[in-house]
């Protein structure tokens, strides 16, 4: 269908599309994806609340610069797959960012119709063409320019990896990605939920990295089978990507905090995403979680890890967190899911200490009453203890999710490559890092971020690396 | 991908030797190394730890006691087989020099990790006497190896059918009473002998390691499953260990998280033996 037999209506202020969602009492009990996703009828009365401003401020608020207006326009045209493509020219990933981005603070926060009304749904419209096209299969190939000769190795396979290999592939570099685990997607696989993003979707946009010639290794764990500077001097690679992501857990050194039951929201979710815990016994690894569960903090890996907990079957699932509803740095649309799955939530609220029985369960743990005083380095207002105010009660799961580092396997390997005093490795604007030829992008040098930050950065990095082996390059003996 | 088996040998009841195809990881490891070892698609991931390594045939040997689910069904493969992924070499090497008097103690399955410990430290020049012992006779695995790399080697079962009656702490308390004055002692095997060795050397300020083997998932330290306390602190065993200085070592800590999932453990073992019986009555 061409466009010029489509009459374009705008309609900014027309009511914004709701998201169709499973209802929150069979959800709370399944695994399959909660967001549903627009009808085509949705999609295109969406698309129409785009005004298709002069000047999208939309655009400067995404990380990897989506031709916003131009893809909603493809929509409004009925050419879907066209309005996929266009997205696919910036960000190789769109069925992905389409479900996690955090667009309400990206694209959407800078939204025309936002200054008056309510801004455009644009991740949903992300999600709908993306989708459209996957259930379609109606890929083409992008173009790939004339091979370089150059190779490049990706260090983790993780969103800033994916990205900045479909675009170093497609300027012609030979491009292979190291994972240490045994299946790909780094956090898209083991610690997002499937409920949240669908295994599938992440396997199929790797496929698509795989046709344009990107070479994937699993079970590679650098800075162990081999180090950075083997993959340069032995292995013959021309560059060096670091994108290991947030991957050592933090725990809050309380005592008790060693009892069984008590995991780390990476662990937890592991076993759960990873490992597929919830077919227990069809797959080997057990995941247990009992009757009352206590999830500690408030960030997207703590509500992931809450509403995967609920749907394991226990009673109840308390978040715990120290600051106050205000100051929660989860997405607000993960926080009111969870709230409709029945989530209960407990701010102002620190564990000290958890109680074991004999064979080292968890069986309770003792909290203390918060308030906020004045405002600490991060710009919140810093919670501290009511003296007096500690109570006991049962739970027997705790999941700590108060945050991850980086994991220090490459760091500690790789001589001459700066890192700050909290192990993150330190990059200038473009990526690089201390040591020439050696890049770095997402969590690994952010500490716990965003899919979306990290594909920016990917971004960046791919083409900072791009402009250093099509110029100078490295210098070998 | 995944990674072939080689070779595989029964050496005593119930425990099988691999020699599998891992190339990089054969070029790599050292001894105190290990693997993960995910057999297929449904298994686990569990650690094991390199028994051998021969870079020039690209391979690597382990050693695999059956216990549960994921050791059974590790021992039911065959050369030819393919495990779905081997991941390493994890950890941190064990730390050798030449110390000068090195007693290397394998309780059990725990000799097949002591082993290239015990050749590590006759390399690196120290005088190696080795104890092994296993419950009875038919258990007892390694022992011309361990001849062959030690200067004198100690034997014991826990039921006399072959060496001495008894417990590994008694031939090490007498090289001990006896004044021969090790400088170091690695021993690796089941919690309890860790610990006793543990307890006898601490009085006398002998250096002594323990490999510990919690439950493991990603073994890159990323889970935090692992998490053993030793001198009051967590430790993550994939990354911070495997081997520790064992009189720091919480051994109450470890006993108690190995044994979390004990049911679920004992679950899968029965679901995998009817599975077995249900084939081998399919076959008939």
């Amino acid at each position: 269908m061409t466009s010029e037999h489509i009459k374009i209506r705008r309609t900014p202020k027309a009511p914004r599309q709701e998201m169709p969602c499973q209802l929150p009492l069979a959800r709370r009990r399944n695994f399959c994806e909660v967001a549903i996703g627009f009808t085509e009828e949705q999609a295109l009365l969406e698309a129409q609340r785009c005004i298709n401003c002069k000047n999208p401020t939309c655009i400067t608020g995404c990380p990897v610069e989506i031709n916003i207006p131009h893809f909603i326009m493809s929509i409004l045209n009925r050419d879907y797959i066209g309005a996929a493509n266009i997205i696919r020219e910036k960000n190789s990933l769109p069925a992905i960012c389409g479900r996690v981005c955090q667009q309400e603070d990206q694209c959407e926060r800078l939204c025309v119709n936002g200054i008056k009304g309510v801004p455009v749904g644009i991740g949903r419209l992300e999600r709908f063409v993306a989708d459209y096209q996957i259930d379609r299969g109606a890929f083409t190939a992008p173009a790939v320019a004339r091979p370089t000769g150059k190779r490049v190795a990706l260090v983790g396979s993780g969103p800033a990896s994916l990205t900045a290999a479909g675009d170093l592939a497609r300027m012609g570099h030979k491009v292979t990605v190291f994972e240490a685990l045994h299946k790909l997607g780094g956090v898209l696989a083991y610690g997002i939920p499937e409920f949240r993003l669908p295994k599938s979707i992440v396997g199929t946009e790797i496929r698509q990295l795989e046709n344009i010639g990107v070479e994937f290794v699993t079970s590679c764990v650098i800075g162990r089978t081999e180090t950075v500077d083997e993959l340069l001097d032995e292995e013959g690679y021309d560059a060096v990507f670091l994108a290991t992501g947030a991957g050592l857990p933090y725990f809050l050194n309380l005592p008790g905090e060693n009892l069984a039951g008590i995991y780390s929201a990476n662990e937890f979710l592991t076993r759960v995403n990873l490992m597929k815990g919830y077919k227990f016994p069809e797959y080997d690894t057990p995941v247990r979680v009992g009757k009352r569960v206590a999830v500690l903090g408030a960030g997207n890996t703590a509500m992931d890890a809450a509403r995967v907990a609920l749907r394991l079957g226990p009673e109840k699932v308390y978040m715990i967190y120290r600051r106050s509803r205000a100051e929660v740095p989860a997405r607000a649309e993960e926080v009111e899911h969870a709230r409709e799955e029945g989530i209960e939530f407990m701010f102002l609220t620190n564990p000290t200490q958890f109680f074991g029985d004999t064979r080292g369960w968890v069986t309770g743990m003792e909290v203390i009453d918060m308030e906020l005083t004045e405002l600490d380095d991060s710009g919140r207002r810093r919670p501290v203890p009511i003296k007096g105010s500690e109570r006991s009660f049962d739970v027997d799961t705790v999941i700590v999710a108060v945050g991850q580092g980086p994991n220090p396997l490459v760091q500690s390997t790789t001589p001459g490559l700066e890192t700050t005093r909290w192990g993150n490795i330190v990059t200038d604007e473009k990526g690089l890092t201390s040591r020439p030829g050696l890049y770095a992008g997402g969590d690994v040098v952010r500490g716990g971020s965003t899919v979306i930050l990290a594909m920016g950065d990917g971004k960046r990095a791919a083409s900072a690396i791009n402009e250093y082996l099509m110029t100078n390059g490295r210098h070998k003996n | 991908m995944g990674n072939l088996i080689l070779e595989t040998s029964a050496i005593a009841e119930g425990i099988c030797r691999f020699i599998i195809d891992a190339p990089r990881i054969a070029k790599k490891r050292k001894a105190g190394n290990f693997v993960i070892v995910r057999a297929n698609e449904y298994a686990e991931r569990i650690p094991l730890t390199i028994v051998d390594s021969d870079p020039d045939r690209g391979s690597i040997t382990v050693i695999v006691q059956s216990a549960g689910k994921s050791t059974r069904l590790l021992n039911s493969l065959h050369a030819g087989d393919e495990l779905a992924d081997v991941a390493g070499p994890l950890g941190h090497p064990t730390l050798i020099e030449n110390f000068g008097t090195a007693v290397c103690i394998g309780g059990g399955v725990g000799t097949a990790e002591v082993l290239p410990i015990a050749r590590a430290a006759k390399a690196a020049g120290n005088e190696v006497i080795s104890i092994i012992g296993a419950r009875s006779q038919s258990l007892l695995i390694l022992e011309a190896e361990m001849r062959e790399t030690s200067d004198e080697l100690y034997i014991v079962t826990d039921d006399g059918s072959y060496g001495r009656k008894g417990l590994v702490v008694d031939p090490l308390g007498d090289l001990i009473f006896e004044g021969r004055d090790p400088s170091v002692i690695y021993a690796i095997g089941p919690i309890p002998m860790m610990r006793a060795v543990a307890e006898l050397t601490e009085p006398y300020n002998i250096k002594t390691f323990v490999s510990l083997n919690p439950v493991m998932i990603d073994g890159t330290g990323m889970c935090g499953g692992c998490r053993v306390v030793v001198d009051g602190k967590t430790r993550f065993a994939c990354v911070d260990g495997p081997e520790f200085d064992a009189h720091q070592v919480d051994f109450n800590t470890l006993i108690l998280r190995n044994r979390a999932y004990a049911d679920e453990e004992r679950l899968s073992l029965e679901r995998f033996e009817t599975e077995q019986v249900v084939r081998f009555e399919g076959l008939v």
